[in-house]
């Protein structure tokens, strides 16, 4: 008996020191890197900048996805139960976000990747900027399919560079909160990603300042580039409002075709995640041109023109100057 | 005055084609939306916009994003049930609202699965549906082609489609056409929403359909003069809509359908068959 017991003793409490091991805290060794989860593809590209390969990222809402009208899956809630963190944009950007973190038993941390930004208030501050009265008309004819609510905040701030820079330390901060052990690497990976943003920022500031003052008015479908137009100075027309689900009334699509026609507007612009039937007729009516499509709420798939949040400014700062120099 | 009312239309092709969309769903959808409460199947176009999605599903799988091959899908699956559903309800058991019923959850669970295990984003219902104030000519042309042959249809099978609804017992007793007729009135509902939808979005598409032919049977008893009013009001809530949404700044689907309703709440009052306030009036004894 003594002689089984002992080796018995020996496996069981060998078995149990591997297992207490195996679920020790340290995440991130090299085998097993630290799980996050961003919410949309524009997020997980700066977090994949920041984390490196000590982090390994997925999306919910994919490249050419729409954030505003998401609904998630089963998979979705595995996805985020599994994760460790999970990096949300905020400003009311993500309607689901709440539901979807009690649902899944998320345990990890969550980060607001907007926090410390100040937001843009849908209120007018352009003299004819039509979207923003009809965004709450139209929001309940699609509050059974999809909920969402913004308030009247803007949630595009990333369209800033400048809060851009405010998300990726944010990130960054959030990412050492969960991994102390790869807080050099991460500052590290920050400040070269910080550095090319600055970069690109003032690449944005010279291209479009280049650019007279009576072609800085641009038309895209949802009202998506307030941020941008503030920052770099170009004034946004949209007959949608801030989200795609409300819809436009005559009165603004008409504003807007008799500006273009009085400001002779060269361009109007699709966006990769809307409907382009309102635009194309305004463009057909006012004799405005299709000057190409911009890339608001979601980077474009790896072979596309923008597939990471540094190259989705380049083409659309690309694509805007182009069309309005003309 | 009638500078207010014309303007938006002369400076504005957008505003002129929406009414050209709005007169050409007003003669289309309204007699057939007449038959459809007759038959007690009003709820019908909100179930059929959910039976159509199993179709475009399979049409975005085979085709991608094409709005034809997501349209022709969508036609296809709303056909399928509907006449799945007119078939099943030939038998005693179950009437058309029931078996309805049971076939558009069916197909609407069918969509759900099929663009979920697809893992796609986009919604695709959102994509087919289009609005009255981005109406191309492709939109137009779909439009008015269903018009005209919804309309010469319905002038031919007229009259079995009426006494399919007053006695089909007799119908299908004195003739082969009570089956055919019901069927094809079928497509035709189907073939009114589907091309609704494209052109001019959900709400608008069954809000027509259904709210004038409800408000009109509080002014006239026969089917006939149903569908004249029905008509009528639908085209007159149209330009009211158009014209409000134009100069106060409100959507315009919704506008119109509010018309159509505020029309409805009035005939629910003051309509002279069966207006409440006419059975409040004290009336001679023995008169029903």
């Amino acid at each position: 008996m003594r002689f089984r017991l002992l080796p018995l003793l020996a496996a069981a409490s060998l078995a149990i020191s591997v297992s207490a091991a195996a679920e020790a805290s340290d995440k991130a060794s090299a085998a097993e890197p630290v799980k996050a989860v961003a919410s949309f593809s524009i997020l997980a590209d700066m977090v994949r900048n920041v984390g490196g390969d000590r982090v390994e990222v997925t999306e919910l809402v994919g490249p050419d996805g729409d954030a505003h009208e998401f609904n998630p899956t089963p998979a979705d809630a595995k996805k985020l139960a599994r994760a460790d963190i999970f990096f949300v944009n905020g400003l009311g950007f993500e309607g689901w976000m709440e539901r979807l973190e009690t649902s899944s038993g998320f345990k990890g941390a969550t980060v607001v990747a907007s926090t410390g930004v100040t937001p843009r208030t849908m209120q007018e501050e352009h003299g004819d900027h039509v979207s923003g009265d009809d965004h709450d008309a139209g929001h309940e004819e699609h509050a059974e399919e999809h909920d969402h609510d913004h308030g009247d905040m803007d949630p595009h701030a990333w369209q800033d560079l400048a809060n851009g820079e405010i998300y990726v330390a944010n990130i960054r901060d959030g990412l050492i909160a969960a991994d102390p052990g790869g807080k050099a690497i991460y500052e590290a990976n920050a400040e070269k990603y910080l550095a090319a943003l600055k970069a690109e920022d003032a690449a944005v500031k010279t291209a479009l300042g280049a650019l007279p003052q009576s072609r800085r008015r641009i038309i895209t479908s949802h009202d998506a580039f307030g941020y941008f137009g503030d920052a770099y100075g170009l004034e946004i027309l949209a007959p949608e409002g801030v989200s795609k689900a409300s819809e436009p009334s005559a009165k603004d699509v008409a504003t807007i075709i008799r500006q273009i026609r009085k400001d002779k507007i060269p361009a109007v612009f699709l966006e990769n995640v809307t409907n382009a039937k309102i635009l194309e007729q305004i463009a057909t009516e006012s004799g405005a041109k299709i000057g190409g499509t911009l890339y608001s709420d979601a980077l474009s798939g790896p072979d596309g023109p923008a597939p990471t949040y540094l190259d989705m400014f380049r083409h659309n700062a690309g694509t805007l100057t182009a069309a309005l120099s003309s | 005055m009638i500078e207010t009312l014309l303007q938006p239309f002369a400076e504005f092709a957008f505003m002129r084609r929406a009414l050209v969309g709005a007169i050409a769903i007003s003669m289309t959808a309204p007699p057939v939306g007449v038959f459809l409460m007759l038959r007690r199947m009003s709820l019908m176009g909100d179930a059929m916009g959910h039976a159509i999605l199993p179709g475009a599903a399979i049409g975005y799988l085979l085709a991608g994003l094409s709005l034809f091959a997501m349209s022709l899908g969508g036609f296809a699956a709303g056909l399928a049930v509907a006449v799945a559903a007119g078939l099943v309800a030939r038998s005693r058991v179950i009437r058309e609202d029931a078996s309805l019923a049971g076939f558009y959850l069916l197909s609407l669970s069918l969509g759900v699965f099929i663009v979920s295990v697809h893992g796609t984003n986009v919604d695709l219902l959102h994509v087919l549906f289009g609005s009255v104030l981005a109406l191309d000519d492709a939109a137009l042309l779909l439009v008015a082609a269903i018009a005209t042959v919804s309309l010469l249809t319905l002038a031919v099978i007229y009259r079995p489609l009426v006494l399919e609804c007053f006695d089909p017992h007799y119908l299908r007793s004195v003739s082969r056409w009570s089956s055919p007729t019901h069927l094809i009135f079928l497509v035709l509902v189907v073939l009114n929403l589907v091309a609704g939808f494209q052109a001019l979005g959900t709400l608008m598409a069954v809000g027509i359909m259904l709210l004038p032919s409800i408000s009109s049977r509080f002014w006239v008893d026969g089917a006939g003069g149903m569908i004249v009013v029905a008509i009528a009001v639908a085209f007159v809530s149209s330009v009211v809509g158009l014209l409000v949404s134009y100069h106060y700044s409100v959507p315009t689907g919704p506008t119109v359908i509010l018309s159509c309703g505020i029309f409805y709440l009035f005939s629910m009052f003051a309509g002279t068959r069966g207006g409440m306030l006419w059975r409040l009036m004290p009336r001679k004894h023995l008169e029903a």
